[in-house]
C-alpha cells in the first residue's frame, strides 16, 4: 500500500493540487482488492456494525439475484442500500471523511470473511455478491481515479509487442468480432494465462496461443473482475483453514454465527416449496399427465412428451422438469413413484444407484440438504443450452420456428390455439421476446376461462416461472369449477 | 475376467500414469475408484494406498468395470469418517467422451450402438481437431487418448496446470470447444458468429481440414444429401433471408433426386458463386457454407462429462461389458489408421496367453501381458507415465512442485489473518 501511495503521489498524469488535495488519504483509493487486512485495533462494536452493514448491502443484491432483477435494476438498488450503510465517496469529495468510510469498508469486508468462509455455499454466495458490489462501484468510479487504482497494482499483463499484433493481426480481429469500432492498429492486448479469464475463454472472446489469452486492453474490466473473484474464493479457502484458530475467542464466534444466518435468511424466492400449492389438494403421481394437458407451459409439456415417449430425460431435463414438479406440490414420496414408472425400461437397481439420490437431493434430503428452488424463465433461457439428445431449455427460444410452430399446433390446439394465432406468436419470438410469447400462448389457451388479450396470468404479468404458468392455470381451472358447482346447485334449488 | 485381472490388467502402468511418480503420493492415494460388480452393485469411495493394494482388491471383487474419479482432500474409503466439508474434490485430469450416438442424426452406415470403420471416422476427425486445439491453443502437452471399448473414444489430460483447473474454468474449456449445440428440435446448430462476420480464429483454424472430411465423409462416403429427409435437413439450414437459394435447389434437386450428395452440395456453391458480388445475402450464403460443414463434422461432445471434477469415467485397459473389447490408448497421430473392430477381446488375450504358456516357461522377470497383443498398448500407456513423471522430477527440481508453493501461501494467510487485532 506504501507503494501505492508513493507512486501515486508523484504520479505524472494527475495535476499538483489535486494530489495535494488528498495525496494525505490512509486509502488512497476508493476501490479496494482487499489485499491486506486492516492493521489497526478494532473496538468489538465496530467490528459487528460495519460487517452488519455491509451485510445489508450484499444481502439486497443476493436477493435481486433470486428476483433476477436486471443489471441496472440490481444496481439502482445497491446504489441506493449502500448509500444508506456503506457509502464510499470519490478521493475528490473532500467534504466527507473518506478515510472512514474506506476503512469501514475494509473492516467489513474482513469480519464477513471471517463469517463467510465456513462453508462452500456460504464462500459461494459470498463472492458472488461481493463481486458485484466491487463491479458497481467499478462501474461508477472516476475514470482517472479508476486509472490510478490500477497503476497501484500489479496485475501481472504482459503486454504483447506490436510485432507480435502484427503476427496475429487477423485472428486478433476475429476474435475481437463483437467490439465497437474495433481498429486493431489502435489497439493494445494484454497476455495472461487463459485460467485467469475463463468467462473470455468460455464465450471465445479472445485469441488462444500456448494457453496464453491475448486480451484486447478494452476487456481489461473482465480481467480485473476475474481477478478480484479467484482472489478472493482463495483467500476464503485459506481463511476457512486458518479459522479453527479463531474459534478460542468467544466474543467473536457468536457474532459470526449470527451474520452468516443473516445472509441466509435475507433470501427469498418468490416460487419456492413455501408457495406451492398445498391448498389446491395433494398431487400424485397419477395426476401428472392430466395436469401436464390442463396446465403445463410448454417448456413442461415438451419435456413431459419426451419422457412419455423416450422413457427416460437427460441430466438436465431431469432437473429443470424435477424441481417444477416438486414446487407444484409433488411430495417427494410421489416424486419417487413418479420417475420410478416414468422410466420403465430402467431396472431397479440401476435406478435406485443413479436417480433415488438426486431426486432426494433435490428436495433437500441429501447432501448439504439446500432447498432448491425450481428454474425460472430466465434461468430457463440463459442457463445451460440444449446439446444434441437433450429436451430442456425454453422451447421457445431453443426450437426451430417450423419445430416450434408444429408443436405449439399439436400441444395446444385442442385448447382453441389455431393457425391464426401463431404469426403472432413467432413475432414476439423473433424479436426475442420469448416469455411474451409465452404469455400469449396461456392467454390464448386460456380465453374460455375469460382470460383476455393482455391480462397475461393475471393483471397484465407477464411468464416469468412456469411454476407461476401453472398456478394461474390451475386457479384458473378452480375458479370456472365453482361457478360450475353453483350455477349446477342454483338449477337444483329452481327446479 | 478374474484371469485378466490377475495376468494382464496393467496396474503399476495406470498406478504410473495417475501418481505421476513412484512413490505414492496424494494423487493415487486420495483419489476415487468406484466399482461396478456384476448384479450391478455399484461401490463407490474406493481408495488405495499402492498399486499392490489395488490389484488384490480388484481380484476379490472381480468388478466388470471400474471408473476412476477425482482427487479429494481425504481418502475416499474415509469418507464417513471424516466432516463433508473436509471431503471436496480437489485435483482431477480433465477429460473429455465423445460418443458416436451424437451423430446419428448425421451418419447414414449405422445406426444405435452400432459402428464401423466408416462411421468410426466422425471419431477420428474430432480426435485430430481436439488434439491439435488443446496443444497449440491451451498449451497442454499429456493428453491421453482411450478407446472406449465400443462406439466412442474417451481423453484424459493430465498437466499440472489441468488438474487444478476449478470446475468454471473446465466449464469455459469446454465453451471455448463446443461448437454444435441446440438439441433435437433445433435445426441450425452452430451460432458461433455474428451475422456474417469472420469465425471465432479457433473455429477457423479447424475449418480448413474438416472442408476435406467433408467432402470425404459426408458428401462421398456417407453420401449425406442423397435421400430427400437428407436434402430437406440440409435445405433448412439454409437462412430465410436467402430463400431465393433454397426454392431454386428444390426445384432441380426435386426434378432431379437422384444427384449424388456430392454434385448437390457443387449446385449449392454454384447458386452462391452465381449471387451478386458484395451483396449482403452473398456473404451470408459464404457463411452459411462454412457453419454447414462445421455442423456436419465438428466434434460432437458430452459437456457435462468435461465440466465437473468429480464426474467418473472408466479407466483405460477395462473390458467393454458388450463387446468384451479392452479398452487401449490410441495414438492420436494414428487415427486414421485405428479399427475398433481389431482391438483385442478378453477372449483373444487369453487364449494368447494360454497358447503362449504352452511353449514358454513361466518367467519370473516378464509380465504375462508381454506375450499378447496388449503390449503395445500398455507401453503406449507406460510411454505416456513416463513423460508426466519425467515433467514432475524437473518441476521439483526447479522448485514449482505443487504442495511446496501450497504451504507456504496458507502461512502467509494465516499471519495476515493474526494482524487483524480485535
Ligand atoms: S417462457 Fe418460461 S414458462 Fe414459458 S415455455 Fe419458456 S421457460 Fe417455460
Ligand atoms: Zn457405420
Amino acid at each position: 500500500m506504501f507503494s501505492a501511495r508513493d507512486r501515486n503521489a508523484f504520479s505524472k498524469k494527475s495535476n499538483i493540487p489535486q494530489v495535494e488535495k488528498y495525496s494525505n488519504l490512509k486509502y488512497s483509493h476508493r476501490l479496494n482488492f482487499y489485499d491486506r487486512p486492516p492493521i489497526d485495533d478494532i473496538t468489538i462494536e465496530d467490528f459487528e456494525t460495519c460487517a452488519l452493514d455491509r451485510l445489508r448491502v450484499l444481502a439486497e443484491i443476493e436477493s435481486s439475484f433470486v428476483r433476477n432483477r436486471s443489471w441496472e435494476e440490481l444496481k439502482s438498488v445497491a446504489l441506493t442500500q449502500s448509500e444508506k450503510y456503506l457509502p464510499v465517496h470519490a478521493s475528490t469529495a473532500i467534504a466527507v471523511d473518506r478515510d472512514a468510510e474506506r476503512k469501514k469498508d475494509h473492516v467489513g469486508h474482513f469480519v464477513l470473511r471471517l463469517a463467510f468462509c465456513r462453508s462452500e455455499e456460504l464462500r459461494r454466495r459470498f463472492v458472488k455478491s461481493e463481486m458485484a458490489l466491487f463491479r458497481i462501484r467499478w462501474d461508477t468510479d472516476d475514470r482517472v481515479e479508476r486509472e490510478e487504482f490500477l497503476n497501484s497494482r500489479d496485475f501481472d499483463w504482459i503486454p504483447v509487442s506490436e510485432s507480435e499484433i502484427k503476427e496475429h493481426a487477423e485472428e486478433l480481429t476475429a476474435a475481437a468480432g463483437g467490439l465497437k469500432d474495433f481498429k486493431i492498429e489502435n489497439e493494445k492486448f494484454y497476455k495472461v494465462k487463459w485460467t485467469r479469464v475463463p468467462d473470455l475463454v468460455e464465450r471465445r472472446r479472445v485469441f488462444l496461443k500456448g494457453g496464453m489469452a491475448y486480451v484486447p486492453a478494452r476487456e481489461q474490466s473482465s480481467l480485473v473482475f476475474q481477478e478480484f473473484q479467484s482472489n478472493l474464493e482463495k483467500a476464503l479457502e485459506l481463511t476457512a483453514k486458518a479459522l479453527p484458530r479463531l474459534d478460542e475467542d468467544t466474543r467473536i464466534v457468536p457474532i459470526l454465527d449470527n451474520l452468516s444466518q443473516g445472509f441466509l435468511a435475507g433470501v427469498s424466492s418468490e416460487w419456492s416449496t413455501a408457495s406451492s400449492s398445498e391448498s389446491t389438494g395433494k398431487i400424485t403421481a397419477e395426476m401428472i399427465d392430466d395436469m401436464a394437458r390442463k396446465h403445463f407451459p410448454m417448456c413442461m409439456r415438451h419435456l413431459h412428451e419426451c419422457l412419455r415417449r423416450d422413457r427416460h430425460l437427460k441430466h438436465h431435463g431431469r432437473l429443470q422438469y424435477g424441481l417444477f414438479l416438486k414446487v407444484l406440490g409433488l411430495s417427494i414420496e410421489e416424486a419417487i413413484t413418479f420417475w420410478r414408472r416414468s422410466f420403465s425400461q430402467i431396472q431397479d437397481d440401476k435406478f435406485n444407484k443413479e436417480y433415488r439420490y438426486n431426486i432426494r437431493h433435490s428436495y433437500g434430503l441429501e447432501g448439504k440438504r439446500a432447498n432448491y428452488a425450481a428454474k425460472s424463465c430466465v434461468q430457463i433461457l440463459t442457463g445451460e443450452t440444449p446439446g444434441p439428445g437433450d429436451s430442456h431449455g425454453c422451447p421457445y427460444r431453443h426450437f426451430s420456428q417450423e419445430n416450434l410452430s408444429s408443436a405449439l399446433l399439436a400441444t395446444y390446439s385442442s385448447q382453441g390455439l389455431t393457425q391464426a394465432d401463431l404469426p403472432e406468436i413467432l413475432h414476439a419470438v423473433k424479436s426475442q421476446h420469448y416469455h411474451v410469447a409465452c404469455t400469449r400462448v396461456f392467454e390464448i389457451t386460456h380465453a374460455r376461462d375469460g382470460v383476455y388479450k393482455g391480462e397475461g396470468v393475471g393483471g397484465g404479468e407477464s411468464v416469468t416461472h412456469p411454476n407461476q404458468y401453472a398456478a394461474r392455470s390451475r386457479e384458473l381451472e378452480k375458479a370456472r369449477l365453482e361457478t360450475m358447482k353453483a350455477e349446477s346447485d342454483g338449477d337444483i334449488v329452481m327446479s | 475376467m478374474l484371469a485378466f485381472y490377475r495376468r494382464l490388467y496393467p496396474f503399476k502402468s495406470v498406478f504410473h500414469w495417475l501418481n505421476h511418480g513412484h512413490t505414492p503420493t496424494r494423487l493415487f492415494t486420495h483419489r476415487e475408484l468406484a466399482f461396478t460388480l456384476k448384479g450391478d452393485v455399484y461401490l463407490r469411495y474406493n481408495s488405495f494406498n499402492t498399486a499392490e493394494e489395488m490389484k488384490k482388491q480388484v481380484c476379490t471383487l472381480n468388478p466388470t468395470r471400474f471408473e476412476i474419479g477425482p482427487v479429494y482432500s481425504a481418502r475416499p474409503r474415509d469418507k464417513k469418517t471424516v466432516r463433508p466439508a473436509a471431503f471436496k474434490p480437489t485435483l482431477r485430469e480433465l477429460v473429455f467422451d465423445i460418443d458416436m450416438t451424437d451423430y446419428d442424426s448425421i451418419r447414414t452406415c449405422c445406426s444405435d450402438a452400432a459402428i464401423c470403420s466408416r462411421c468410426w471416422t466422425f471419431i477420428a476427425i474430432a480426435v485430430r481437431v481436439l488434439d491439435k486445439a488443446l496443444r497449440s491453443q491451451f498449451g497442454y502437452k499429456h493428453l491421453l487418448w482411450v478407446y472406449s471399448g465400443r462406439r466412442g473414444i474417451h481423453l484424459w489430460i493430465s498437466d499440472k496446470e489441468v488438474m487444478e483447473l476449478t470446475d468454471d474454468q473446465r466449464k469455459a474449456i469446454v465453451g471455448w470447444l463446443t461448437v454444435i449445440a441446440g438439441g433435437k428440435e433445433m435445426n441450425k446448430k452452430v451460432n458461433v458468429r455474428l451475422g456474417s462476420k469472420p469465425l471465432p480464429p479457433s473455429v477457423q483454424m479447424a475449418l480448413e481440414p474438416l472442408a476435406e472430411a467433408f467432402t470425404e465423409l459426408i458428401l462421398e462416403d456417407q453420401d449425406c444429401f442423397a435421400s430427400k429427409e437428407g436434402w430437406e435437413t440440409l435445405l433448412r439450414l439454409i437462412p430465410d433471408k436467402c430463400e431465393s437459394v433454397t426454392a431454386s435447389l428444390r426445384r432441380t434437386w426435386g426434378k432431379d433426386p437422384d444427384r449424388s450428395s456430392l454434385e448437390k452440395w457443387d449446385d449449392l456453391k454454384r447458386e452462391v458463386k452465381g449471387m451478386e458480388k458484395g451483396t449482403f445475402q452473398r456473404a451470408l450464403m459464404m457463411a452459411t457454407i462454412e457453419d454447414i460443414i462445421l455442423q456436419y463434422t465438428y466434434p460432437r461432445l458430452d459437456a457435462e462429462v468435461s465440466k465437473h471434477r468429480n464426474h467418473l469415467l472408466k479407466a483405460p485397459f477395462c473390458i467393454h461389458p458388450k463387446t468384451g473389447r479392452v479398452c487401449v490408448p490410441v495414438d492420436p497421430n494414428d487415427i486414421d489408421r485405428f479399427d475398433p473392430e481389431k482391438v483385442p477381446t478378453v477372449t483373444q488375450l487369453l487364449g494368447e496367453l494360454d497358447r503362449a504358456g504352452e511353449d514358454v516357461k513361466p518367467d519370473e522377470h516378464h509380465s504375462d501381458w508381454e506375450k499378447t497383443s496388449l503390449k503395445p498398448y500398455i507401453e503406449m500407456l507406460d510411454r505416456h507415465a513416463a513423460g508426466l513423471m519425467e515433467e514432475v522430477r524437473q518441476n521439483i527440481r526447479n522448485g514449482t512442485g505443487m504442495s511446496v508453493l501450497r504451504f507456504q501461501l496458507s502461512i502467509d494467510v494465516t499471519n495476515a489473518l493474526f494482524e487483524l487485532q480485535i
